[in-house]
């Protein structure tokens, strides 16, 4: 599938590509977008996403989905999902990390969230539905870890419930309708050499689909976390005083290698 | 310039001579028959009696006083000790007799009129308010009678009854030092003025159009004309409420029932003295007399409604013995029926309905002055965030819902501390320096149990770390151990490794040491992990998910 994804992409990066690039730096907007609605009825998120969610923004009400292998962690999707909560929650929201027990609430803290303002629900066991229901009607981010699947006729209730009280559904796993899928597609991480250095950041590309306004693939690359564990936009050639003294180091421990 | 001497309250003081010394004994455990100095910015504030047999003084500096008494132990003032070490002494003294003001620690004033009458006579009043002080605190103290608080001092200082109306004749013998107006008193002596009847002797307007209004108070004080009222401290206020119920409670709705009444009954105590609770205790009893008691801390305050949820969730866990277990220490209740779990706990269910509920706030705080700070402002919001999170303990328990709070340590595991909703949140150590701490970023995913994993070198032979930190190879191969989920087996390649760095923490306690290294590997599929290992024995910490 993922080969697909690519493909298509490929395929669309023409003129409008320039034009893209704009409306996610919020500079153009659509005619049809009225300001005040557009504001009110959505929630802020780190400029690095912004060119992955219609609106560049997280629409209240909308459900978004994080697929990944979540049996084995390790493709940047937890990442991922602090990432789409850092701004919101920064700005007020209160969010809750519904089903997930290996959350590393320094990363989340690192990444930007609140954690004055972030509830946790380690294991809400079987009346998980509930609880999700209840924390949709009072907060703004409500983020649900669902390993084992959800069953579509569930999934609709849950969307119904979000849409008609204005807070997103962040999911981590498969969800069946969900307006945007975002999926990290390649992962690469710098700083580490054979035995030096240290995980500085990662370079992940982070491909969107979905449906309605989200239909047409989206892609692009960015530093998940960046050097301060924050999200960071990518496509910079900017080289760091850190990565130069990485390379130095690297060059020295071939060269005592060698001789 | 006797006149007027009947308007002054009858007082009886009660001095501890050199109260300062004598608490340092209490609290600081200073032996009080050596030569102490109880020092203040270098000059004596008070000294024991030894020391003052050695020549020692109140104002003399330390080096003079040492100079004196070469063996002079000295503490430095300190009057929140005072202050303490007092507190006993005015409750001994209220347990006798109402209306306590407290002059300052050492020194207490009670109106003489009650015990007098009580006791049958002055003397017999003051002796045994010393005797009870005596007996109950340990400390010796000097009763003295007087018309007027100050005048009751200087009678205390010396132990005297001072006969009713003749306390302006007292005082016209004492040195005008007593005033304590350091800078009065000089200009008085330098005006030839030595002794309190000689400044009562002048004429009251003139003191006053010379010397100001507070020169003014001190010449109707050295006259005895101290018509001040005592002001005495009131007791603590009661604030605990108490439900009795017959027939007994017997199922969670009516007690929660019960709760809510109370609940009512202890905020509008609390609101009539102007108080809101952090804190709440909550006590059951039973007909048959077992006691649960568990104490509820709040974020912000507790109003009617949260303190009637606390109740159910509490007696609920009781009632239906599922909960609340204790930790059994020589048979809990003396129950037949608790069952010993494995862990050392006992599970406990009543044996007869509630027949009583107390609700116990503590931490009490100015209303007026409360914000709940901690979440910023409270707006809209906020609180409807709070009523989700409210709703959602109520659906899955009080210990589902958890807010978390960064603290000290080192690994990812330990620095965070989990807190169920609503508590009080305390952190404390984050920002202390840790060496040893990785720097960000920080994994996303931290596994809550360690997974065994297999680290191999290119050989294939398990990487080991020994005792000087040294890799026996640089690790090439990561396997998570079988069992312990899905991808168990199959050998990821390592790409790039860094480490290894080593954690010798708790060494001190053998029980809890923790002696191990960490490495960070990158792996072929671009997934970064975080592993922990001792000897050649490796488990998976976190992953950089």
């Amino acid at each position: 599938m993922n080969s697909s994804i690519v493909s298509r992409l490929d395929r669309r990066d023409g003129p409008l590509a320039s034009l893209e690039k704009l409306r996610a730096a919020g500079l153009v907007r659509r005619a049809s977008d009225r300001v005040d609605q557009a504001v009110e009825r959505s929630l802020p998120v780190v400029p690095a996403l912004r060119p992955l969610l219609p609106g560049g923004c997280l629409r209240r009400g909308s459900t978004v989905a994080i697929s990944g292998r979540t049996a084995i962690p390790g493709t940047g999707a937890t990442s991922l999902l602090l990432a789409l909560l850092a701004e919101a929650s920064a700005a007020g929201s209160w969010c809750a990390v519904v089903g997930l027990p290996r959350l590393g609430v320094v990363a989340a803290v690192e990444a930007g969230v609140v954690i004055e303002r972030l509830a946790l629900l380690p294991h809400p066991g079987p009346e998980w539905v509930d609880a999700v229901g209840a924390l949709i009607d009072g907060l703004d981010i409500v983020a649900v870890g669902v390993p084992g699947g959800v069953a579509p006729r569930l999934a609709a209730r849950i969307m119904a419930r979000a849409r008609q009280r204005g807070s997103v559904l962040v999911v981590l796993g498969a969800w069946p309708g969900a307006d945007v899928t975002l999926q990290v597609t390649a992962a690469t991480w710098h700083g580490l050499g054979a035995g030096v250095g240290r995980l500085r950041r990662r370079e992940v590309e982070v491909v969107a689909s979905g449906r309605g306004a989200a239909a047409r693939l989206r892609r692009t690359r960015l530093w998940l976390p960046g050097p301060s564990g924050a999200p960071m936009a990518g496509e910079t050639n900017h080289v760091s005083i850190d990565d130069y003294r990485d390379r130095v180091h690297r060059m020295d421990a071939h060269q005592r290698r060698a001789s | 310039m006797t006149a007027g001497t009947d308007r002054s309250v009858r007082t009886l003081m009660l001095w501890c001579p050199d109260w300062p010394v004598t608490a340092a004994g209490l609290i600081d455990g200073v032996d009080t028959y050596a030569p102490v100095a109880v020092l203040h910015a270098n000059r004596v504030l008070a000294c024991s009696a030894a020391a003052r047999a050695e020549g020692v003084r109140r104002g003399l500096r330390k080096r003079e006083a040492q100079a004196r008494c070469p063996h002079l132990v000295v503490v430095e003032h300190d009057p929140d000790r005072d202050a303490r070490a007092y507190e006993p002494v005015v409750a001994a003294v209220e347990s006798l007799t109402p209306g306590v003001e407290v002059i300052r620690p050492g020194v207490c004033a009670v109106p003489a009129k009650g015990p007098v009458g009580y006791y049958g006579g002055e003397e017999q009043a003051a002796e045994r308010l010393v005797e009870h002080i005596a007996l109950h605190c340990g400390v010796a103290a000097q009763a003295g009678i007087a018309d007027g608080p100050f005048g009751a001092l200087l009678a205390a200082r010396s132990g005297q009854i001072v006969p009713p109306g003749a306390t302006a004749e007292f005082l016209a013998g004492m040195d005008i030092s007593t005033l304590d107006r350091p800078e009065l008193v000089d200009l008085l002596r330098r005006l030839g003025i030595r002794t309190l009847g000689d400044f009562a002797a002048l004429p009251a307007s003139d003191v006053l159009a010379r010397f100001g209004a507070d020169a003014a108070y001190a010449h109707r004080l050295a006259a005895g004309r101290d018509e001040r009222p005592l002001a005495v401290r009131s007791p603590p206020p009661d604030l605990v409420v108490t439900g009795e119920y017959d027939p007994p409670l017997e199922r969670v709705d009516m007690a929660a029932f019960a709760a809510r009444t109370l609940a009512d009954r202890l905020h509008e105590r609390l609101a009539a003295h102007g108080l809101a609770a952090t804190r709440l205790g909550i006590e059951a009893r039973t007909a048959a007399g077992e006691e649960l008691h568990r104490m509820w801390r709040h974020d912000g305050l507790l109003d009617a409604a949260a303190i009637a949820d606390r109740v159910r969730w509490q007696l609920d866990g009781w009632l239906t013995g599922s909960a609340i277990r204790l930790r059994a220490h020589g048979g809990v209740f003396g129950d037949p029926d608790a069952r010993v779990g494995s862990d050392g706990l006992v599970t406990v269910r009543p044996t007869a309905g509630i027949d009583r509920l107390r609700l116990i706030p503590d931490g009490l705080v100015r209303c007026s002055g409360m914000q709940p700070g901690l979440w910023g402002e409270l707006g809209e919001a906020d609180a409807r965030a709070h009523r989700a999170l409210h709703r959602v303990q109520g659906l899955l328990g009080p210990e589902s819902v958890y807010t978390a709070v960064l603290g000290g340590g080192r690994g990812y595991a330990e620095r965070v501390r989990l807190v169920p909703w609503g508590d009080e949140r305390k952190a404390e150590g984050h920002d202390r320096p840790w060496p040893g701490r990785f720097p960000a970023p920080a994994p996303a995913t931290v596994l809550t149990e360690p997974i065994p994993v297999m680290v191999c070198t290119a050989d294939g032979a398990f990487l080991h770390v020994d005792e000087r930190l040294a890799l026996s190879g640089p690790p090439a191969t990561v396997r998570l151990a079988s069992g312990s989920g899905a991808g168990a087996g199959a050998p990821l390649t390592v790409t790039g490794w860094a480490g290894p760095w080593p954690v010798d923490e708790r060494w001190w306690a053998p029980a809890e040491a923790n002696q191990s290294v960490r490495l960070q590997l990158a792996v072929a599929d671009g997934t970064a992990l975080l592993v922990a290992g001792r000897g050649d024995t490796w488990w998976l910490e976190a992953v950089y998910d």
